[in-house]
């Protein structure tokens, strides 16, 4: 073989510039919103009965009162809060893909962005209702969440993580909510240009006026640069928030961590772009965008995902090491309850296969890269092993018997709260679902940016897509 | 006498910026034409006028509200109502950076997206002429006129330049 021979799959994944038009990419980009899938309703209708089911299970706890779930002494947070730590996890998703991509001008960034803001949106939402879920009483919240001057003059303990918390997230979904709609607005235009009726006086008023001048694609460019970069240290800030909920408490072991900051962030940023995976081939399954969410696409996931799971498995070890190094007796009787104990040594096997080994060990291989199936199967596996982390994180330092405390017993969730953690999965995807009904998923002035600003470039006796980049 | 504007709908970038440079030539004023597109160009690629904006303000202004705000508000609830939890400090600094930063930064987002809205001339009211076909990938060489004196003029540029429509308000 000659030393200049290019490698022939190399050079069919480069060479997948596809010319299409503007008019294709309207009509199959905007198939959701001008042509519903016969799917769309049935789908929703059973996601719809899911979700009543859910909100019925959440009023019956209400009614009757926490003793309906499995949490008792010693556990109080249970499978609530380690839902809502997964769904803050998930969330992460939108600003890495997003925000990272966007700055560095990744060019495979551009199918992916809106889902991945949405999926932040959405989970985000969810993620806010399981703390009211979980107080039983969720009204009373507001008496230490929104500081007014009721009657006795008493405001939010600032002190308190649990303040710090809906600061945090109210900042991040506002934000991401901002955000996802600013980079919709050129495709409300767009919408706004297919419709008739009433959808079209809908996408007017949502568009603004926009007419894509010069002036509003500028601020586009810009002012998504500089959202991202405003996001970013939110997105930091959230989940390190949201682990020090666990973090600063010293009276649990396996909680009072000083890593858990970063951890948390890392391990976010893994179960949320898995998530991105599984939605990515969702949507290419389901409205058949073929040509653009393409096996390159989830390729280039993989391998962030390898590296973002390398990390992130360096920390869990880290986390072990720590709590081991110090040779505190409490610690380690809550660690050898983990490792080796009966079922959490159970789930212990089961959360590394699923969340570290079994797919990062399947992503080295490029054939599951680009193969569409491994990487939605893969992918939700990530995120059963990135629940249960939370799930380990969170139980065994309650349950394992505490000094001074005079009853302890194993946390067994009830059905009813199996029942709500389903709940969430149904509600997130119907919401997904409701959007996409009336919104793009795939940004479709991005994928039109693309066609403009690529063209192919001949090197040597081999033409090339070649991306034009500006640079400023 | 009312503006009016005209809009040129072309096929190809090149006969657009050739339209877009003969009323610059033509002497008309400068940003009373403009081009429309349904995805984002290089810019200048219509040797279009650069816009030129102030966006990079709004953030910072945002983040200074959001700041001050902030302290006022973990600062003054707290000293409103003195009740010491855990031991801590009345003002506790770091617990108080806490909150100020996410107000810091959520105040510095609404700014900036406030700022995206009022620099890209948002909401438009009164958008003017206009062609669906530009979302479609047509492109649109637009141009407002005070009255009616150059509007012949103007016709006759976008139809040399190649428009295949000329549209009217």
């Amino acid at each position: 073989m000659e030393y200049w021979s290019l490698n022939p799959t190399s050079l069919k994944v480069m060479q997948q510039k596809r010319n299409l038009s503007q008019i294709h990419t309207n009509k199959t980009l905007l198939n959701g919103q001008l042509n519903t899938p016969k799917w769309w309703a049935p789908t929703v209708l059973i996601l719809g009965i899911a979700v009543v089911i859910g909100l019925s299970a959440i009023g019956v706890m209400v009614n009757k009162g926490l003793g309906v779930t499995g949490l008792s002494r010693p556990v109080y947070w249970g499978l609530f809060i380690t839902t809502f730590v997964f769904w803050v996890g998930i969330s992460h998703a939108g600003i890495m893909i997003s925000a990272i991509l966007r700055l560095t001008q990744a060019e495979w960034r551009r199918p992916v962005t809106r889902a991945a803001e949405l999926l932040t949106v959405f989970s985000l939402l969810t993620a806010l209702a399981f703390p009211l879920i979980h107080a039983g009483r969720p009204w009373r919240i507001i008496y230490y969440i929104i500081p007014y001057d009721f009657a006795r003059g008493i405001y939010p303990n600032i002190r308190s993580p649990l303040i710090w918390d809906p600061v945090a997230i109210g900042t991040y979904l506002t934000g991401s909510t901002l955000f996802l709609y600013i980079a919709l607005i050129p495709d409300l235009g767009n919408l706004r240009d297919r419709t008739t009726g009433w959808q079209n006086a809908f996408y007017t008023i949502l568009a603004l006026g926009w007419r894509g001048n010069p002036r509003q694609w500028k601020m586009q460019t810009v002012g998504g640069i500089l959202l991202s970069a405003l996001m970013l240290p939110i997105f930091v800030s959230v989940h390190s928030i949201v682990s020090w909920d666990f973090a600063i408490i010293p009276s649990v072991e396996g909680w009072h961590s000083t890593i858990f900051a970063p951890y948390f962030v890392i391990g976010a940023v893994h179960s949320g772009v898995s998530a991105v995976v599984t939605m990515m081939a969702l949507m290419r399954w389901l409205w058949k965008w073929d040509d653009f969410i393409r096996p390159e696409h989830f390729d280039a996931l993989a391998r962030l995902l390898i590296v973002v799971a390398t990390a992130w498995l360096g920390f869990t070890f880290l986390e072990l090491l720590f709590a081991v190094y110090g040779l505190d007796a409490p610690e380690l009787a809550l660690r050898e309850m983990q490792l080796f104990q009966w079922p959490w040594n159970f789930l212990f096997i089961i959360f590394m296969l699923t969340a570290y080994i079994i797919p990062v060990t399947m992503w080295l291989f490029k054939k599951v890269r680009t193969n569409i199936a491994l990487m939605f199967w893969t992918s939700i596996l990530v995120n059963i092993g990135m629940w249960l982390e939370r799930f380990m994180i969170i139980v065994p330092g309650l349950a394992r018997k505490q000094p001074f405390v005079f009853t302890w017993e194993a946390y067994r969730p009830s059905g009813l709260e199996w029942l709500i953690l389903v709940w969430s999965f149904a509600w997130v995807t119907f919401l997904m679902l409701l959007f996409s009904r009336f919104f793009p998923l795939v940004p479709l002035f991005e994928q039109k940016e693309s066609q403009v600003f690529t063209d192919d470039v001949k090197i040597g006796r081999a033409s090339v897509p070649a991306i034009i980049r500006e640079i400023d | 006498m009312p503006k009016q504007s005209l809009l040129g709908l072309f096929e190809k970038a090149d006969p657009a910026a050739d339209a877009m440079d003969s009323f610059n030539e033509a002497g008309f004023k400068l940003g009373s034409f403009d081009v429309l597109t349904g995805t984002p160009y290089p810019e200048g690629a219509f040797g279009e006028h650069v816009p030129q904006h102030r966006l990079f303000r709004f953030p910072a202004f945002g983040a200074i509200i959001g700041f001050t705000l902030a302290i006022f508000l973990t600062a003054g609830t707290q000293i409103a109502y003195p009740l010491v939890t855990g031991g801590k400090p009345i003002l506790s600094i770091f617990a108080m950076l806490i909150i100020m930063y996410e107000m810091t930064m959520l105040s510095g987002v609404l700014a900036t997206v406030v700022g995206i809205i009022f620099e890209s001339r948002l909401p438009n009211l009164d958008p003017g002429v206009y062609d669906k076909r530009i979302t479609e990938g047509m492109i649109g060489v637009v141009i407002t006129l005070d009255d009616d004196s150059r509007k012949k003029d103007a016709e006759d540029i976008l139809k040399k330049s190649g428009a295949f429509e000329v549209k009217y308000s």
